[in-house]
């Protein structure tokens, strides 16, 4: 998407880890929690009905976070986002909430 | 023969003997469209997260099945029919449960070959433990 831009953009993106950048502070708002959660505890089934654990993975809005957020492994959060969906299903967890 | 989990939300204003009977008749169901009831857990009174049939509240119900898919579209169908079911969900259970198992094998496996190695390198401080009561 960025064919023809040359120079300007370029540099930052194949650098994004880059201290002193325009947006360099920015990096330290929150720290990544370096393991996953359910991998750390054992958890196979991440249970849908467990409202209290599954709601602790979405945003205020509702959403579901993304795993550079929560640390999540991709297995954990394939079948999190799966366990969130049915939560949601079952009038465990908002679909959305907010404005 | 395939493992269900059927949850359904009863409305609030049912009381506590209706919900009783509502399960047992639920359990007939079951067992005239050849299943077999596992377990029956009443989750209780929760508050919903949006409102489903203009209700805030409600009534959590928990039936674990063993059964054909048979079962479950009767039983579905029974609770589409009865006014006091606000909301239901059928999840297949038996593939993940299988795989649990398989992760929980592996990981104890894991667990008593870590034993392993480690006692094997620790046979020294063992002798010196059993000292005491001699």
């Amino acid at each position: 998407m960025a064919a023809p831009r040359t120079n300007s953009g370029d540099p930052d993106r194949s650098q994004p880890r880059r201290e002193g950048g325009p947006q360099g502070p920015k990096k330290q708002f929150f720290r990544r929690r370096k393991v996953c959660k359910f991998c750390e505890e054992a958890i196979d089934i991440i249970d849908y009905k467990d409202a209290r654990l599954v709601g602790g993975f979405i945003s205020e809005r509702g959403k579901i976070l993304p795993r550079r957020l929560t640390g999540t492994c991709s297995t954990h959060q394939r079948s999190l986002s799966l366990a969130i969906k049915r939560a949601r299903n079952i009038a465990l967890l908002p679909f959305s909430t907010g404005v | 023969m395939r493992n269900y989990e059927i949850i359904f939300i009863v409305r609030p204003d049912v009381t506590e003997e209706d919900v009783d009977k509502l399960i047992a008749q639920m359990e007939g169901v079951v067992a005239g469209a050849g299943g077999q009831v596992e377990k029956v857990e009443k989750l209780g009174r929760r508050r919903l997260a949006y409102r489903v049939e203009k209700q805030r509240e409600g009534i959590y119900v928990l039936f674990r099945l063993q059964g054909s898919g048979d079962t479950v579209k009767e039983f579905e169908r029974r609770l589409k029919v009865l006014d006091t079911v606000i909301k239901y969900l059928t999840i297949r259970i038996d593939e993940d449960l299988e795989r649990a198992e398989k992760f929980k094998a592996l990981r104890s496996k894991q667990e008593s070959k870590k034993r392993r190695s480690k006692s094997a390198a620790a046979p020294p401080p063992q002798p010196a433990a059993e000292v005491p009561p001699a």
